[in-house]
């Protein structure tokens, strides 16, 4: 006898990712097809800055992603701990893992009064679980519970890699605004005096990669915002799922973006680099709320997240 | 999982697998055997409840299921509990000689959360084990390896582990033992244990 399933998926949510991911990866088309067709067009004269941008771009993602556990730990300052200094977090950590099948990962606490929590790593066996002190002390056990289950569903989408995959265009794209402008400022004159075929059009390409570059650093930055804002909307599901209780991190959620809004602004900034990887942005309350805001957010707004989980837990509800 | 699931966020809950279970009873005939320990009767069900209507019923009809075949056999009714991680234990108690009753009952409870669409919320099947020094082991069924594990807890939170690696030694030939000891996790005052 199939088991009858009360987890079915969520075709939109899956067809608007599908969407964003095939939509970067024509950008990411039209931006190599545009500098090829550049450089093409000056006998690849300029085709060395890119060649750069890219080993450059790539080492930059390469390294940010192999060392994106140890670089998160340090931002946020945290500590590895063990099941004797922690037994509670542990355990609970322990049980998610039971039950979504996943190694354990390793857990660190951060001793910020910020209530967060992120999930980093390149894979689930490197995967690095980090919850705030502040979190700790303001969640019920079983909110803490949802949270931790939300992180450990981004380590289950392979988040760290899929946001690194998507975010490599807009390094490029950004490397190649920066060297371009400085090729303009600096590096003109030198060549001129080499090659003087094609000290009449060394200029204005520079400008034209530089505008492509532009047009294409927006795109796709708004692309992989958007991405991102889907993917939480997805961890927020699979972890609901999970522990069979989304009101309990519906609840976690609305306390801890409450009180992250009344926190100073020092501490969000301190925080901000981070928050990509976090339950909920550190964010100012009116950054959060105008609409503008959420374009660029990498987190959806607390009313779409509240709403899917209320929509989960109707579905759970029923016979 | 899949490679496209991942791509999109949509993992899905893991169904457990139930039918390893019965292997237990044979599997404790060798442990005597070899090590001394007995079963006390005593296993017990662990898993997290969902919230809402639909589980609650569930989760009464189980009771009342296992109520009722207790009140025929004569044993213990069956006994609820909520540990501090949120999950419910369903403890079963039987004669230490009715291990397949045992296995019997814990079976009921796990197939009736799976026919309700409930399975991916099963954590972990324990049974309950002593020899005559009153040293207490337990057998801990994961569901969603289909493996099991030896758990030996020691006053004060620490675990006898050179016992767990010598029981693992002695049932690897009946059992599907958990290879990667990390997912050993403990499962302190575990009710029944």
């Amino acid at each position: 006898m199939v088991a009858r399933t009360r987890y079915a998926p969520d075709r939109g949510l899956t067809v608007r990712m599908g969407l964003t991911m095939f939509l970067l990866g024509l950008v990411f088309v039209a931006f190599v097809a545009a500098i090829i067709g550049i450089s093409a067009a000056v006998h690849a004269s300029d085709g060395a800055i890119v060649f750069f941008a890219v080993v450059l771009g790539g080492g930059l993602a390469i390294g940010s992603f192999f060392y994106s556990d140890k670089i998160a730990l340090s931002t946020a300052g945290a500590q590895l701990v063990t099941p004797q200094q922690a037994p509670e977090l542990h355990g609970i950590v322990d049980r998610i893992c039971a039950l979504a099948d996943m190694p354990k990962p390793r857990i660190a606490i951060s001793p910020t009064d910020l209530p967060n929590a992120f999930a980093t790593g390149r894979n689930s066996e490197h995967a690095v679980l980090c919850v705030t002190r502040g979190l700790m002390r303001r969640l019920t056990p079983e909110e803490l519970e949802g949270v931790i289950a939300h992180e450990m569903s981004h380590v289950a989408h392979k988040d760290v890699m899929v946001m690194t995959v998507a975010s490599f265009l807009a390094i490029i794209a950004g490397l190649l605004i920066r060297f371009s402008f400085y090729g303009e400022l600096f590096g003109g004159g030198g060549r001129r005096g080499g090659n003087n075929n094609n000290n009449q059009s060394a200029l204005p390409i520079l400008l034209i990669i530089m505008a492509v570059s532009i047009v294409v650093y927006a795109i796709s930055f708004l692309l992989i915002r958007l991405l991102s804002r889907y993917r939480e909307l997805a961890a927020d599901r699979s972890g609901a799922l999970l522990t069979g209780q989304p009101s309990a991190l519906a609840s976690a959620l609305t306390k801890v973006s409450g009180s992250i809004a009344r926190i100073p602004t020092k501490d969000l900034r301190e925080a901000a680099p981070l928050n990509a990887f976090f339950f909920a942005p550190a964010l100012s309350a009116q950054q959060a709320q105008s609409k503008l805001g959420e374009l660029f957010s990498t987190h959806p707004s607390m009313e779409k997240r509240l709403a899917q989980l209320a929509k989960i837990s109707q579905q759970l509800g029923q016979h | 999982m899949g490679f496209l699931d991942t791509l999109l966020g949509r993992t899905k809950p893991v169904q457990p697998n139930l039918d390893v279970l019965f292997q237990l009873p044979s599997a404790a005939v060798t442990l005597e055997a070899a090590t001394g320990f007995t079963p006390t009767g005593t296993g017990s069900v662990c898993f997290r409840p969902v919230e809402g209507r639909a589980f609650a019923d569930v989760e009464k009809d189980v009771r009342e299921l296992l109520d009722m075949s207790g009140a025929k056999s004569g044993t213990l009714p069956v006994e609820v509990t909520k540990d501090s991680y949120g999950f419910t234990w369903l403890v079963s108690s039987h004669m230490s000689t009715e291990v397949e009753d045992l296995v019997t009952d814990l079976h009921a409870v796990n197939s009736a959360l799976v026919d309700n669409g409930f399975g991916p919320q099963l954590l972990c099947t324990l049974v309950a084990f002593r020899d005559e020094q009153q040293r207490r082991l337990a057998l801990v069924y994961l569901f969603k390896r289909g493996t099991f594990y030896p758990f030996a807890p020691l006053p004060g939170e620490r675990r006898d582990s050179g016992l767990e690696l010598q029981i693992k030694g002695v049932l690897e030939g009946d059992l599907k033992m958990e290879q990667d000891l990390s997912r050993w996790f403990p499962v302190w005052g575990a009710p029944g244990l």
